[in-house]
C-alpha cells in the first residue's frame, strides 16, 4: 500500500517556481502598458514648464523653432488627424461591412477560404509600402482628377488609411455577423423574408454593436498610423480646411521632428506630450471597442 | 432519503464520509457516505447528470482542475484523507489510475503511450521499460494485436483498441485503484465485451470503480453497486441484491427502466 | 382563395432588392480585391526592373542612386532576429500562463485587457517608448538592440495571442490523461501540450515577426540609419533597414527621380517577403488544422 502523502517540499517548490516564471511573463503585459503611459507622462511633464497646458491643447499654431516666440499648439494636427481618420472611415466602414456581410452571408465556403487570406494579406502590407503607393499611384491620380499641383493631400491619406483599416473592420464585423444565433436567421426566413431582408433587418441589427466596435478598432488603427500619412499627406502645418489640402497629423509631426530635435529641450518634451495624447486617444478608442465586444460576447452566449 | 450505510465484506479500500461537492453555487453531490471494497468491482449507476462522473473524479482529485469546484467531507484511501493539505497529487494519481469516457491516447507511438507515466516518474532502464510495456499490454489483452507495431502512432488504432491502450497505460504505473468513467460509451459492442472481460480480470489485483449508465453492464461486471440520483446516494449494496431485490422504490424504478 | 407559392409580382420586387443588395456586396469585395491586385501589379511591374543580383548583394552607391540594398536586408534580418529572441519566448511564456495556469479572475482579465490594448498602441508610440527606455534609460543608444527590443514589445501582443490559439487547439483530454497518470502540471505541459502546440506557436510568431520586419516608425529613432556603407558589427551599432530605406528613397532623397526605380525595387522586395511569409503560414496552418481533425 503506497502512501499518498508528500515526501518533501522540493517538488512543490519547483512547480510553484515554474508557475511564478510564467505568471511574471503574463504580468509583463500590464507592466508594459502601464510603463508606456508612465514614461510618456514622465517625459512630457517638463514641456509644461514653458508651455501652458491650455496653449498646448487649444492653440492651432505649432512652431517650436521660431526664433522670436516658439509656439506649441497641437490643435491643427489634432484636427488633421481627426479629419484624415474620419475620411478613412467614411470609405472603409461601408465597404468593410459590405465585405464582411458578403463573407458571412453570400460567399460559398470556397470563395470565403480564398478571400479571407487576401484580406489578411492586406493587413500585412507594411505601412511604408502603402505610403509609397500613395506617392507614386494614388496621389498622382488625385492630382489629375482634381487638377492639383500634387496629390499629397488629406484625401490621399484618407484613402490609404481606409485600405489599412479595412482588414480590421472586415474581420471583426464578420465575427459579429457569424456570432448571430442561427435561430434568429431561421425565424426570419420562416416568416417569408428573403436572405437580403434577413441580412439587413435581422443579422446586421443583431450584430450592430460588434460592427460598431470594428469601426472603433479601425479608427484606432487610423489615428495611430504613421508612415502612410507621413508620406502621403504633404505635411503642411496649417489648420486643415479641406480634403484637397496638405495636412500634418499628430503621428507625422512626431516622425518629422523627433529626428532633428535636440534632446532634452522643450520641443523634445513636447513631442513626447503629443505621443502621450496619441496614447490616450487610442487607448480610449480601443477600450470602448473592447467593452462593446465583451458585452456582445456575454449577450450572445 | 437517508441510505443505510452498507459495509461490504472484506478489506475496505476507500471510505467516503459526508462528501459534498459544489460547482460554484450548484451542489453536485450531497452527503455521500460509501465504503468501497478492495479488489472488487464497484459500479456507480444513475441517470445522466446525477453526479456519478463527478463522484469518480473526486477519488483521484481530477475535480481540482475545475476552478469553481469545492469539496467538503473526507475521502480516505487506505486510511489517508486524500483531501488533506499534505497530499501529493502525483502520488495519489499514480495510486489511483483512471480510464476516461472517450479513449484519449496521446498522439505518440503505442510504446510511448504506455511508457508515458513511467518516463515522467522515476528513471528506469530501457529494458525495464520494455518489460513493463509488454506486461501492461498483455494485462490489457492488447499485446498480440500490437506487438509488431509498437512504434506506430496510437491514433491509428481502432476505438476499442485505443480504449484498451488507455487501460494498459493506466496499468503501467502500477496503480492500486482504477477508475473507469463510462469506459464503453464511445466504443462498439464487441469492443465493449472485451473491455468488460478485462475489468473482470483486473479485480484480481486491483480495486475497480466503474461509472456506467448501462445497467446490464453494471450487473455483469460489478460486485457492488451504488445508485446515485440528483447528487444523492439512494442505495448501495451487493450488485446481486440491487438488481434482484432493491430496498428502495426509486432504485427499483430505475433498474426496471421506469425512468432514467 | 388559396394563396400560390409560385413567383408573383410582389415576390419579384423583393427578389430585385436582394439581387441589387448582393450586387453591392459583391462590388465591395471586387473593389478590395482589385485594389490589392493593382497595388501588387504596380509595384511588381515597376519594381522588377530594379531587381538583380547586384541589387540584392551590393551596398548603395553614388548617393544611393545606384548599387543595392544588401545592408538593409542584413539589417532587417538582424533586427528581426533580436525581436524574435525577445518576443517569442516571452510571448509563449505569457500564453502558457494564460491558457494553462491562470484562473478566471480580476488579474487574468486585467492581463487580457492589457494585451488587447497593447495591440492597439500606435507603432510610433512604441518608438517613443523605445527612445526613452532602451536608448536613453538603459543606455543602449540608437542601435540594433534598442530597435529590436522596441519591435519586440510591439510584437508581444501578437505572439501571445497566436501562442494561445495554438495551446487552445490541443485537446483537453491530453491534459487530463497526463495528469491522471501522475504527471505534475509542468510535466503535463512540457511533455503533452507543448510538443503539439509549438508548430502552431511558431507559425503565429513568424507571421508577427514578418509584420515587425516591415515596421518603420518604431525603428526610425531607436537605431535605423539613413545610410551606412558597412554592416553592423555589434548590437550597439546602428543599421540600415528595408522599410526605413524605402521611406528615405521615396521622400528624403536629394534626387527623388533617380532614386525612384530603386525605391520600387525595395518596395517589391518588402512585398514579396511579406507575401511569402503569409502564404507559408497559411499553408502550415491549414496542415496543422487537418492534423488535429483526427
Amino acid at each position: 500500500m503506497g502512501t499518498v502523502k508528500k515526501k518533501g517540499i522540493l517538488g512543490d517548490l519547483k512547480e510553484s517556481l515554474i508557475q511564478r516564471l510564467f505568471q511574471t511573463s503574463g504580468l509583463l503585459a500590464i507592466i508594459v502598458l502601464v510603463g508606456i503611459f508612465a514614461l510618456l507622462l514622465h517625459t512630457s511633464i517638463p514641456a509644461f514648464r514653458e508651455v501652458s497646458l491650455k496653449e498646448f491643447l487649444t492653440s492651432t499654431r505649432w512652431d517650436p523653432t521660431s526664433p522670436e516666440r516658439p509656439e506649441y499648439g497641437l490643435l491643427s494636427m489634432l484636427a488633421s488627424t481627426v479629419m484624415v481618420t474620419f475620411g478613412a472611415l467614411l470609405v472603409a466602414f461601408p465597404v468593410g461591412v459590405a465585405v464582411a456581410a458578403y463573407l458571412s452571408d453570400v460567399a460559398s465556403p470556397r470563395v470565403r477560404e480564398l478571400v479571407k487570406p487576401v484580406v489578411e494579406l492586406l493587413a500585412a502590407i507594411p505601412s511604408v509600402v502603402v505610403g509609397f503607393i500613395g506617392i507614386t499611384l494614388v496621389g498622382p491620380l488625385i492630382a489629375k482628377l482634381f487638377n492639383l499641383s500634387h496629390g499629397l493631400t488629406a484625401l490621399n491619406g484618407s484613402l490609404l488609411l481606409a485600405i489599412m483599416a479595412l482588414p480590421t473592420i472586415i474581420s471583426i464585423s464578420e465575427d459579429s455577423l457569424n456570432a448571430v444565433p442561427v435561430s434568429y436567421v431561421e425565424a426570419s426566413l420562416a416568416l417569408g423574408a428573403n436572405r437580403w431582408q434577413t441580412l439587413v433587418r435581422v443579422k446586421i441589427p443583431a450584430a450592430l454593436s460588434g460592427i460598431i466596435a470594428s469601426m472603433m478598432l479601425g479608427m484606432g488603427r487610423a489615428i495611430g498610423e504613421t508612415m502612410t500619412v507621413l508620406m502621403a499627406t504633404g505635411n503642411a502645418r496649417a489648420f486643415p480646411h479641406g480634403f484637397l489640402q496638405s495636412v500634418r497629423t499628430l503621428t507625422a509631426n512626431i516622425a518629422i521632428e523627433l529626428g532633428e530635435v535636440p534632446y532634452y529641450t522643450t520641443h523634445y518634451y513636447a513631442l513626447f506630450a503629443i505621443g502621450l495624447v496619441l496614447f490616450i486617444l487610442t487607448f480610449f478608442v480601443n477600450l470602448t471597442a473592447d467593452v462593446i465586444l465583451e458585452k456582445q460576447k456575454r449577450k450572445l452566449r | 432519503m437517508k441510505s443505510n450505510i452498507i459495509i461490504p465484506a472484506g478489506e475496505i479500500k476507500i471510505v467516503v464520509e459526508h462528501l459534498n461537492l459544489h460547482y460554484g453555487n450548484k451542489q453536485v453531490l450531497q452527503n455521500i457516505n460509501l465504503a468501497i471494497p478492495e479488489k472488487k468491482v464497484t459500479a456507480i449507476i444513475g441517470p445522466s447528470g446525477c453526479g456519478k462522473s463527478s463522484f469518480v473524479r473526486i477519488l483521484n482529485r481530477m475535480n481540482d482542475l475545475i476552478p469553481e469546484a469545492r469539496v467538503e467531507g473526507r475521502v480516505l484511501i487506505d486510511g489517508e484523507n486524500i483531501y488533506d493539505k499534505d497530499v501529493d497529487l502525483v502520488a495519489l494519481r499514480k495510486k489511483v489510475g483512471m480510464v476516461f469516457q472517450k479513449p484519449n491516447p496521446f498522439p505518440k507511438s503505442i510504446y510511448d503511450n504506455i511508457a508515458y507515466g513511467l518516463k515522467i516518474g522515476n528513471h528506469r532502464s530501457r529494458a525495464e521499460l520494455e518489460q513493463i510495456v509488454e506486461r501492461s499490454l498483455r494485462q490489457a489483452a492488447l499485446w498480440d494485436e500490437v506487438k509488431d507495431r509498437l512504434h506506430q502512432n496510437a491514433m491509428k488504432l481502432s476505438g476499442g483498441q485505443q480504449q484498451r491502450l488507455c487501460i494498459a497505460r493506466a496499468l503501467a504505473v502500477e496503480p492500486e485503484i482504477i477508475l473507469f468513467d463510462e469506459p464503453c460509451s464511445a466504443i462498439d459492442p464487441i469492443a465493449t465485451a472485451r473491455v468488460e472481460e478485462l475489468i473482470h480480470q483486473l479485480k484480481k489485483d486491483y480495486t475497480v470503480v466503474i461509472v456506467t449508465h448501462n445497467m446490464q453492464q453494471a450487473a455483469r461486471v460489478s460486485d457492488y453497486t451504488a445508485f446515485l440520483w440528483l447528487g444523492e446516494l439512494i442505495e448501495y449494496d451487493r450488485t446481486e441484491k440491487i438488481f434482484t431485490n432493491p430496498a428502495n422504490k426509486m432504485t427499483e424504478d430505475y433498474i426496471t427502466g421506469r425512468f432514467g | 382563395m388559396k394563396s400560390s407559392v409560385k413567383k408573383s409580382h410582389k415576390n419579384l420586387k423583393s427578389q430585385l432588392t436582394q439581387f441589387t443588395g448582393f450586387l453591392f456586396l459583391r462590388l465591395a469585395v471586387y473593389s478590395v480585391l482589385f485594389i490589392l491586385l493593382y497595388f501588387f501589379y504596380d509595384v511588381g511591374s515597376q519594381g522588377y526592373k530594379a531587381i538583380s543580383w547586384e541589387f540584392l548583394s551590393q551596398v548603395p552607391k553614388r548617393g544611393m542612386t545606384e548599387g543595392g540594398i544588401f545592408p538593409a536586408i542584413v539589417g532587417t534580418f538582424l533586427v528581426t532576429l533580436i525581436t524574435a529572441l525577445f518576443a517569442v519566448p516571452l510571448g509563449m511564456a505569457a500564453a502558457i500562463y494564460l491558457n494553462e495556469y491562470a484562473r478566471a479572475g480580476r488579474l487574468t482579465r486585467l492581463i487580457r485587457l492589457s494585451i488587447r490594448n497593447l495591440a492597439g498602441v500606435p507603432s510610433i508610440v512604441y518608438g517613443l517608448f523605445g527612445v526613452i527606455l532602451f536608448v536613453n534609460m538603459l543606455k543602449f543608444g540608437t542601435s540594433v538592440l534598442s530597435a529590436g527590443l522596441t519591435l519586440g514589445l510591439l510584437t508581444l501582443p501578437w505572439t501571445i495571442t497566436a501562442s494561445e490559439e495554438a495551446l487552445k487547439s490541443v485537446p483537453d483530454s491530453y491534459r487530463e490523461g497526463a495528469l491522471a497518470l501522475g504527471a505534475t502540471k509542468w510535466q503535463m505541459i512540457r511533455t503533452n501540450v507543448l510538443p503539439y502546440s509549438i508548430p502552431g506557436m511558431l507559425t503565429g510568431a513568424v507571421l508577427g515577426l514578418a509584420r515587425a520586419a516591415g515596421e518603420t516608425a518604431p525603428i526610425m529613432f531607436t537605431g535605423a540609419a539613413f545610410y551606412l556603407p558597412f554592416l553592423p558589427r555589434s548590437l550597439k551599432d546602428q543599421f540600415m533597414a528595408l522599410p526605413y530605406h524605402l521611406y528615405i528613397m521615396a521622400t528624403q532623397h536629394h534626387a527623388i527621380d533617380k532614386a525612384r526605380p530603386l525605391a520600387y525595387g525595395t518596395a517589391l522586395v518588402l512585398i514579396v517577403f511579406v507575401v511569402l511569409f503569409n502564404l507559408g503560414a497559411i499553408l502550415v496552418r491549414a496542415r496543422l488544422r487537418r492534423k488535429w481533425r483526427h
